[in-house]
């Protein structure tokens, strides 16, 4: 399914979808947290691309361990620690491997996901990345079990986490600065299941 | 905007130099990093504290590193969590055989980054703990929330940990005398002014001429609610009421610390502290101590917080022990 020059192309990609969407993510941040989350996601995937540059990478696992150790060392708050965590947790899953297929990308993805929650500590229904994630990786399992292939399967997956940003709408925070806000925080989007839907939304385009 | 800045990218390199060159005898620069450490560290004879956190609270929290207080201060980007690497090489830096204590204020990112910097140090086999420190009663439901948030408090945990940790106990005696001030302080403020994160250019709230917010956070989060100013008198008493009814103060000693968020003048901050006094004294709660002053700012604000702390007499005499720090001397 993917080599390690496919990853760092779906890197890239990623860096260059967050840079767009910089101001917007920042947007859903100043609305109910502290307005920083498109500058700090942006900022990390760059640094991310920068150390990616510098040097060869043999694996897709090297690869995505330097993005989780960028994501970590340049963003700070909240967000460098969950995405770095989820990264760092996705390439030892695929330690060593030349190429992952599906079943690997299930298996990253929910290392990433036990990394954030972990991390997090969150569960679904908290108005976080969890709200994204977790069900995009149900519905990924559940579409390759019913002998979808991985384009279709991430395609599903996708729709799922679209409708967990959505579902983050309705509901109030209790995780992260927003939940000081308490009823304040329905209506709202949650900008970090923003940008995780943007994430897998980029992989599965470029799968 | 209107600031004494240069590049917004550089503000908080530009700070600690200054704070080197400011206070030599007591700080030095991790070369390289956004750390502070004591002069003389790493201290083999003591567990050593670090505590640390977005700037833009100066003194907090390179202002308190020095003999009986801090060992090392972590400086994040302006209200952002300092990054794991950083605490890490604080870590390193200060620590002795006795381990270190990571005294963080509670923040979801702050927690994070300070656990994962644990994490990493604990892999080195440095000992390391933390403790959390969640003042601000402004934040009610905890269970629902992220839990209350670290405020000006943290400073009393510095001091009397601090000192604690200056007679030599170790990782976990210290540690049980952090958690005892923290379960025993209590701190509510409020805004008159929004402020600007240099990098934004623009408030990060807005408050009409004569509005304030009233339990407003340090990074300007959301309060309980807003109000019409009134009398220094009434915005006093309906803070002090609400640290009041949190913990039972009755009958105990108890230090007061009236800190200024940065823009509101001592002044004004004294007439704070004559009426909490007046308050605690009809309440039969005695002053043991008072500080006031600029502990814990938020950038430009305007506007103070009341923290009491009830004491014991173990407390007590921590408190009264020496500290000499470039923000806080005790002789």
């Amino acid at each position: 399914m993917a080599n390690k020059d496919k990853v760092y192309e779906v890197i890239l990609a990623i860096c260059r979808i967050l840079e767009e969407k910089k101001l917007y993510l920042t947007q859903l941040d100043a609305a109910i947290g502290d307005g920083d989350h498109g500058l700090n996601m942006a900022k990390g995937f760059g640094a991310a691309k920068e150390k990616l540059d510098e040097k060869k990478f043999n694996t897709p696992s090297d690869i995505m361990k330097t993005v989780g150790m960028a994501l970590i060392s340049k963003v700070g708050g909240a967000a460098g620690p969950l995405y770095g965590t989820a990264f760092l947790n996705a390439s030892k899953v695929i330690a060593a491997k030349e190429e992952i297929d599906s079943n690997d990308l299930v298996a990253m993805l929910e290392t990433a996901l036990d990394g954030v929650k972990f991390r997090g500590k969150a569960v679904v229904g908290e108005k976080t990345m969890v709200d994204a994630i977790e069900p995009a990786i149900n519905a990924l399992k559940k579409a390759l079990e019913e002998g979808n292939s991985t384009k279709e399967a991430m395609d599903k997956a996708v729709q799922a986490a679209a409708d967990g940003v959505a579902y983050t709408k309705t509901i109030i925070a209790t995780k992260g600065r927003a939940s000081y806000l308490g009823e304040r925080s329905i209506g709202h989007e949650d900008p970090g299941a923003m940008s995780s839907y943007i994430i897998l939304k980029t992989i599965a385009e470029n799968l | 905007m209107k600031k004494v800045i240069n590049n917004p990218d550089n503000v908080v390199d530009e700070l600690l130099q200054g704070m080197v060159y400011a206070h030599p005898n007591h700080v030095r620069r991790l070369e390289g990093f956004e750390v502070l450490v004591r002069k003389d560290s790493p201290i083999e004879r003591k567990v050593a504290l670090v505590s640390g956190g977005g700037s833009g609270h100066e003194p907090s929290h390179g202002g308190f590193v020095g003999t009986g207080m801090l060992d090392g201060a972590v400086a994040g980007a302006v209200f952002t969590s300092p990054t794991p690497d950083q605490v890490y090489e604080a870590v390193k830096a200060v620590a002795g055989p006795k381990g270190v204590l990571l005294i963080v204020k509670n923040y979801t990112g702050d927690i994070m980054n300070f656990e994962m910097a644990k994490e990493m140090a604990e892999a080195d086999d440095i000992k390391v703990d933390y403790v959390v420190v969640n003042d601000d009663v402004a934040v009610e439901n905890s269970t629902w929330t992220t839990g209350r948030r670290g405020i000006a408090g943290t400073v009393l945990v510095h001091k009397i940990t601090g000192a604690m940790a200056e007679t030599g106990a170790e990782l976990d005696e210290v540690k049980r005398v952090a958690e005892k001030v923290i379960n025993n302080v209590r701190s509510m403020g409020l805004a008159l002014t929004p402020c600007i994160v240099p990098a934004a250019g623009k408030p990060n709230f807005t408050l009409a001429e004569n509005e304030i917010e009233v339990g407003m956070g340090i990074h300007g989060e959301p309060g309980t609610h807003r109000e019409t100013l009134r009398p220094a008198d009434e915005l006093v008493d309906h803070l002090l009421g609400k640290i009041l009814a949190d913990i039972d103060y009755t009958g105990s000693e108890v230090v007061v610390m009236i800190n200024g968020l940065s823009s509101t003048p001592l002044m004004e901050l004294y007439i704070v502290n004559k009426r909490v006094h007046e308050v605690l004294k009809e309440k039969g709660i005695k002053v043991y101590k008072s500080l006031v002053g600029e502990f814990m700012t938020s950038l430009e604000m305007a506007g103070f917080s009341i923290t009491v702390l009830k004491l014991d007499d173990e407390m007590k005499k921590l408190f009264d022990a020496p500290a000499d720090t470039p923000a806080f001397k005790s002789l």
